[in-house]
């Protein structure tokens, strides 16, 4: 975080669907090792952006790279440096540890004796060596999580994007799973996360807020509270998002 | 043991005395040897806004398709305003108002024709409870000859809840109308339900947002299939029993772990921009916390005490 580094550059990004603007000029870096809070309300767009920095919808115009890759003509090479998490779609529940491993590997191409050499090292570091044959529907929802982000990041890709990871989840488990994101943004790790839980918002390092399809605020949550005379993040989205005319 | 429970209830059901609109008396689910919800108990007076407040896998959604007669409990009585779901499902389905988690409404047809079948099957007609509909229906019928699946996930919501509606039910059941809906709409929906409730009608509403818990007259908080408490919002919180401290500095990731480190920590939790912390003994002084803190050199140092939040006594319940 300290040197800045950008690995996502994203210039006037504008995207339309007929006469419907969705992305409205974006300008925007996330940098090495950060946590970036993607924040929004229902249809402001960040879904829309989000499926163009992974390289799955062309925008209609403006200057983007991802983890270096340009994404107009280099998406194949953003979609093997990226990882994906959602609450919704993680791992199969019907297979064991061990295939699901074996089928994300399968899709970015590891190579066997690589594959097993890292699941190996995954498992041993989660301490679930003994539980690679059991099948992800018989595990708590913890330690599903925990596997989940893991596989996401196994095939050592910079960027995460993580959609909504916590939605629906205990409490307890939901801090957990902030616990993994913090020690894989230490380790360098890029974090990209959205979320719907406003004390979320707070462990970010920055946090962009997309309202109609513009971004109307990007910094630190500290910086934000301060700029919109807020107690907390709650407060500062709602300031932002009521003026909405795009929302649901 | 049953019957006379029947009886009882009978007695005391709706529309003639206690009026409770909705009756669980220890149901229990069971699909081969996984239990969906064990020995579940509670009542839902007329009137009132209930909440189902807990994570997925707590059992909100299997309790509410035994209300809406469209499971059989495994053990276990459950009646809607006097009726009994086993026996009377029929009459029920026409006093309830039901919207499930899912989006089940017909893609294919438009806005305004969904809202038409729900009133035909229920032999009545759109004009005939406008009224009931109305706050919520005119902010979709600008878009009436839409088809539903071409709807924005905002939208779908209204229109289910107009369906859910449009036959005057006495009892709203909604399954976590709020998952995966922004803070603003959030807000929104709930004050629609304020003024439904305002209305006469009794709601039972499930979310896994603890800080929605607040907005309901009582709730249950359910974890892994059983009821953990069941109060008002206010009486939940006097009732916890620990000494909770707030701490926040510069570094939140390392303060974190500095409290867990700590040898007097009980457990330290993220909530936004502090960590709440319990101690093993709870008539430790925040200064103490303090006083480690500033040794381990944290800066723009706070530590106080607080109150606890549903979310704070939810956690405590859960590893209690």
């Amino acid at each position: 975080m300290n040197q800045q580094i950008p690995v996502i550059t994203v210039r006037n990004l504008v995207k339309k669907f007929g006469s419907f603007v969705a992305n409205d000029h974006l300008n925007f870096e996330v940098y090495k090792g950060e946590i970036f809070g993607f924040l929004g309300a229902n249809g402001a767009g960040k879904t829309t952006a989000m499926r163009i920095l992974c390289g799955l919808l062309a925008p209609t115009s403006g200057e983007l790279t991802v983890g270096g890759y340009d994404v107009y003509t280099q998406t194949e090479l953003i979609k093997k440096n990226i990882g994906y998490m959602s609450q919704k779609f993680s791992l199969y529940e019907d297979l064991t540890i061990s295939e699901n491993i074996r089928f994300y590997t399968g899709i970015y191409g590891i190579r066997r004796n690589e594959r097993l050499k890292r699941e190996a090292d995954m498992l041993k570091k989660l301490n679930l060596e003994n539980e690679r044959n059991k099948l992800i529907a018989s595990l708590p929802l913890g330690w599903k999580q925990k596997l989940a982000f893991s596989v996401a990041l196994f095939h050592n890709p910079q960027i995460v994007f993580l959609d909504e990871p916590t939605g629906g989840v205990d409490p307890i488990t939901r801090r957990q799973f902030w616990d993994h994101i913090y020690e894989a943004a230490a380790e360098g790790k890029t974090i990209f996360v959205t979320t719907h839980y406003m004390d979320e918002a707070e462990y970010c390092d920055r946090v962009s807020i997309m309202v109609d399809g513009r971004i109307d605020a990007l910094d630190t949550p500290e910086n934000l509270k301060k700029q919109f005379n807020a107690a907390n993040m709650e407060q500062v989205f709602l300031k932002l998002a009521r003026g909405a005319k795009n929302t649901e | 043991m049953k019957t006379t429970n029947k009886q009882e209830h009978s007695v005391t059901s709706y529309p003639d005395g206690k009026q409770e609109a909705i009756t669980v008396q220890h149901v229990t689910k069971r699909y081969n040897d996984v239990l969906a919800i064990t020995d579940v108990s509670f009542s839902v007076g007329k009137g009132e806004l209930f909440g189902l407040i807990g994570p997925d896998g707590a059992g909100k959604t299997t309790l509410m398709r035994i209300l809406m007669t469209l499971l059989l409990p495994t053990e276990g009585e459950a009646y809607l305003a006097g009726l009994d779901v086993r026996k009377e499902y029929k009459k029920i389905r026409h006093l309830v108002g039901y919207m499930p988690g899912r989006f089940s409404l017909y893609q294919d047809l438009s806005v305004e024709e969904n809202l038409e079948f729900f009133a035909t099957v229920f032999g009545t007609t759109i004009q005939e409870n406008y009224d009931l509909i109305r706050d919520i229906y005119v902010q979709i019928e600008p878009f009436k000859k839409r088809l539903a699946g071409k709807l924005s996930g905002g939208m779908k919501q209204k229109l289910a809840l107009s369906c859910a509606l449009i036959h005057k039910p006495e009892i709203l059941v909604l399954d976590e109308p709020t998952t995966g809906v922004d803070a603003v709409s959030r807000k929104e929906f709930w004050d629609m339900l304020k003024r439904l409730q305002k209305q006469g009608i009794t709601i039972l509403v499930s979310t896994p947002y603890m800080d929605e818990a607040g907005l309901c007259d009582r709730v249950a908080l359910m974890q892994k299939g059983q009821i953990m408490t069941i109060d008002t919002p206010p009486r939940i919180v006097e009732n916890y029993q620990r000494n909770l401290l707030a701490a926040r500095s510069t570094d939140m990731h390392r303060l974190i772990n500095d409290i867990r480190n700590w040898d007097k920590t009980d457990t330290a939790y993220a909530f936004g921009q502090f960590v709440h912390v319990t101690t093993s003994d709870d008539n430790l002084e925040a200064v103490e916390l303090e006083r480690y803190l500033l040794s381990q050199n944290h800066t723009q140092l706070q530590v106080f005490e607080i109150s606890p939040g549903i979310e704070d006594v939810f956690m405590d319940l859960m590893t209690s």
